[in-house]
């Protein structure tokens, strides 16, 4: 049926060699955990990995960054997962550090065809090294540019099938802004529902940016990440 | 004082300066204390992974999959909301927020703080700072005086990279509270039992003494 999938493989078919993945979450919370799961068990590799966090040691995308599957990655605290500092120095993976603030406006960007716009957030810092500054009023800002992905695997609460999505709670956070910014958007989501079961006042993701939905096989619980 | 009771008595003090109706987000550690110390129901208190109203955490009822930007468990206040990291960014950088509480490592003479890597250090982290820095109305610094080693974090000039170009308002540590206004640092408060003389020795910055009260 259109866009619903088998499980987190037969979606992840399209994931090629050198791609850009886009991947939901603020560190555990929110994060696509099946979806990475299926990464981790396919034959990809050189992957540019744009998520706040990489996971934390072994969980999450931890388990892909210690499978040497990720060449470079753009995301914001990479502090939550000790391997990462590790991997740098050993020279495995290329860091890309950006001002959260920042991470979310170049996806925002991205997902809307802007391809680049200024911010006052870094101006003056290390993080500014290299990029054009303009004065706007007074004030000086710097030029970043709109980030898209090849892929993007989001973590959602409930869709129906047309690719309709909600969230729930904090586990929202980068999954709607990175649904919009990928050729193609993977959405795992605790439960799948009939058109016209989401009240559309209430809907945060319209379909047209989803095209594969999977039904999660994992999810976070107080003790941690449960199979379903 | 161990260092536990520095972090709550820094975190009270801040606490003090948080009066509704106001937005405030609040960083790691220190500032995470801060909310047990709040009395002003109308102190709403915003995270940068997605949510404005946030309370506390439930021991009983706990949602893991609903967190602070510190990844500890919080709870909805009545009027709470969830949005998307965009929009949450969208808030502090369009100067919607009108506080935010950081943990500092170090702040110079003229207000600037750094607090986001450390020389010689992988650099690997900066999460929400350098947005907050930019776009808070009130910037609020809370921060033990001195590293564990006793060496001075309020300097003429920071040694480690800066946050942003923009100086904060306030510091707060158990020593003292200082306040900056054009590129100028003010001691304006005390801490309980605390001399002048051993924050002069603590600080290597040059200040104005301005006791308020």
């Amino acid at each position: 049926m259109g866009k619903l999938k088998k499980d987190a493989i037969e979606a992840l078919q399209v994931v090629k060699n050198g791609d850009v993945i886009l991947v939901g979450g603020f560190g555990l919370v929110g994060s696509p955990l099946a979806l990475i799961e299926g990464l981790t068990s396919i034959p990809v590799g050189e992957l540019t990995i744009v998520s706040n966090n990489l996971g934390e040691s072994g969980k999450g995308l931890g388990m892909l960054l210690n499978q040497k599957k990720i060449k470079k990655a753009i995301g914001s605290y990479f502090t939550s997962n000790r391997d990462v500092g590790e991997a740098s120095k050993r020279g495995e993976i290329e860091l890309e550090l950006n001002p959260q603030g920042t991470l979310a406006e170049r996806l925002r960007a991205g997902g809307a065809g802007i391809p680049a716009f200024y911010t006052a957030t870094a101006q003056g810092t290390l993080l500014a090294e290299g990029k054009e500054e303009r004065e706007f009023n007074g004030r000086k800002y710097i030029m970043e540019t709109g980030l898209r992905g090849t892929v993007a695997l989001i973590r959602a609460y409930k869709a129906d099938t047309l690719g309709n999505l909600i969230y729930y709670k904090t586990a929202r956070n980068f999954n709607p802004v990175m649904a919009t910014a990928a050729d193609y958007v993977i959405a795992e989501v605790d439960e799948i529902v009939a058109p016209g079961e989401i009240d559309p006042e209430i809907i945060v993701t319209p379909h047209l940016y989803v095209d594969a939905i999977i039904k999660t096989t994992k999810i976070l619980t107080k003790g941690g990440v449960v199979d379903l | 004082m161990s260092n536990d009771e520095m972090q709550e008595l820094i975190a009270r003090r801040a606490a003090e300066e948080l009066k509704g109706p106001m937005v405030v987000n609040l960083g790691i550690g220190i500032p995470n204390r801060i909310p047990q110390y709040l009395t002003d129901k109308q102190v709403y208190m915003h995270t940068e992974n997605g949510m404005l109203g946030i309370g506390p955490a439930d021991s009983d009822d706990l949602d893991p999959n609903l967190i602070n930007s510190g990844k500890e468990p919080v709870s909805e206040m009545a009027g709470a909301s969830y949005f998307d990291s965009a929009q949450s960014f969208a808030m502090i950088r369009g100067q919607h927020v009108g506080a935010a509480v950081l943990g500092v490592l170090q702040v110079d003479q003229t207000g600037r703080i750094a607090n986001w890597s450390v020389p010689g250090k992988d650099i690997i982290g900066v999460g929400g700072a350098m947005d907050l820095l930019e776009g808070a109305e009130r910037v609020i610094c809370t921060m033990t005086h001195t590293t564990k080693n006793g060496e001075a974090k309020i300097l003429p000039e920071c040694t480690y990279p800066i946050t942003s170009e923009r100086c904060v308002d306030m510091v707060i540590t158990e020593l003292a509270v200082f306040k900056f206004e054009h590129g100028t640092m003010y001691l304006t408060e005390l801490m309980p039992g605390i001399t002048l003389e051993e924050v002069r020795t603590k600080t290597r910055a040059n200040y104005i003494v301005c006791i308020e009260k």
